[in-house]
């Protein structure tokens, strides 16, 4: 884990906390709940902190029981983004509005099997039935959601969560502007 | 409450109708709690016919994800085809909007209490 708060200048492609776990379920909780931590010491709010940790629940569960089929012993490497950068050391201050960050870029890689992105979509809602709701669940409380295989193996899953008001216009089709919409690339994070 | 993992208790109870047994998860169900619910609650309803009400106390559940969710929509199906009454309660206002979220909340017979769930 780094904190770029304590260094002058962070790059951007470089995540600002890192975390790597085999796919078991057993470890899904110790992953969102700090992933939630941060988000809240990022300035999210209780409400979004949250929606970001079944978000990353959601990515894990699929990564494990889809991507793996099951196995719990293949890595995922869990990348978290400060948009706009954390908040400077600062022991005297309580002011979680001084924070610089306007949303988290949460990038999840795997080496699972490689799917085309296009066929990743949520099961209509109508067809009331156990399984398939993850990836609903996922773009219903994240503001940006993309999938994609990554270079050689495995996939990756970009997501993104703004404060209110601080992310980028959607269009009317609830879309967020241009393909990538946030600093901070996604390159080099994993072997 | 998920360091220790799920715990699941089960009790049956004689009501005016017929048998109720109450399932109280409590803990996180995610995926890896998620299984062991579905046996508690395959147990439970396999020993009811349409006259049984099948309870889920939730009321211990501070999380819940779409492993749960699909736990419980197993159990649903299973009260459609056989005829006893699901009713869940004890929702937290987190566990509750991942059942809206899903467009599952009025799906659901849910109710706030134990209490309205024994008196329904």
């Amino acid at each position: 884990m780094s904190n770029a708060g304590h260094m002058p200048s962070h790059p951007a492609d470089q995540p600002h906390a890192r975390l790597e776990i085999v796919s078991n379920p057993l470890l899904n909780s110790g992953a969102r709940e700090m992933v939630g931590s941060m988000a809240r010491r990022m300035g999210f709010s209780e409400e979004a902190a949250h929606q970001i940790s079944l978000a990353i629940d959601e990515a894990l569960c699929n990564v494990e029981h889809h991507g793996y089929d099951r196995r719990d012993d293949r890595p995922i490497w869990i990348n978290i983004f400060a948009i706009g950068g954390l908040q400077r050391r600062a022991a005297e201050s309580t002011n979680v509005d001084a924070s610089p960050t306007i949303g988290m870029r949460i990038v999840i890689e795997d080496e699972a099997r490689q799917v085309d992105p296009a066929t990743i979509k949520s099961r209509p809602l109508e067809q009331i039935r156990p399984g398939g709701l993850g990836v609903h669940i996922i773009r219903e409380v994240m503001d940006d959601v993309r999938y994609e295989r990554r270079e050689r193996v495995g996939m990756r899953l970009t997501m993104v969560k703004y404060k209110p008001g601080l992310g980028p216009t959607k269009n009317p089709a609830g879309e967020l502007p241009g393909g990538s919409s946030s600093e901070g690339g996604t390159r080099g994070m994993t072997p | 409450m998920s360091d220790a993992g799920l715990q699941i208790s089960t009790r049956t109870l004689q009501g005016p109708k017929g048998p109720i047994t109450i399932v109280t998860p409590v803990g996180d169900i995610d995926l890896n709690g998620a299984p062991t619910l579905k046996i508690y609650l395959r147990q439970a309803y396999g020993g009811l016919n349409k006259d049984g009400r099948l309870i889920v106390d939730m009321s211990a559940v501070p999380y819940m994800d779409s492993s749960g969710l699909a736990t419980l929509i197993e159990s649903m199906q299973a009260s459609r085809r056989v005829g006893f009454a699901l009713i869940v309660c004890g929702l937290s206002a987190r566990v509750r909007a991942i059942f809206e979220i899903a467009k599952l909340q009025s799906v659901f017979a849910i109710v706030p209490t134990l209490d309205d769930a024994m008196a329904k």
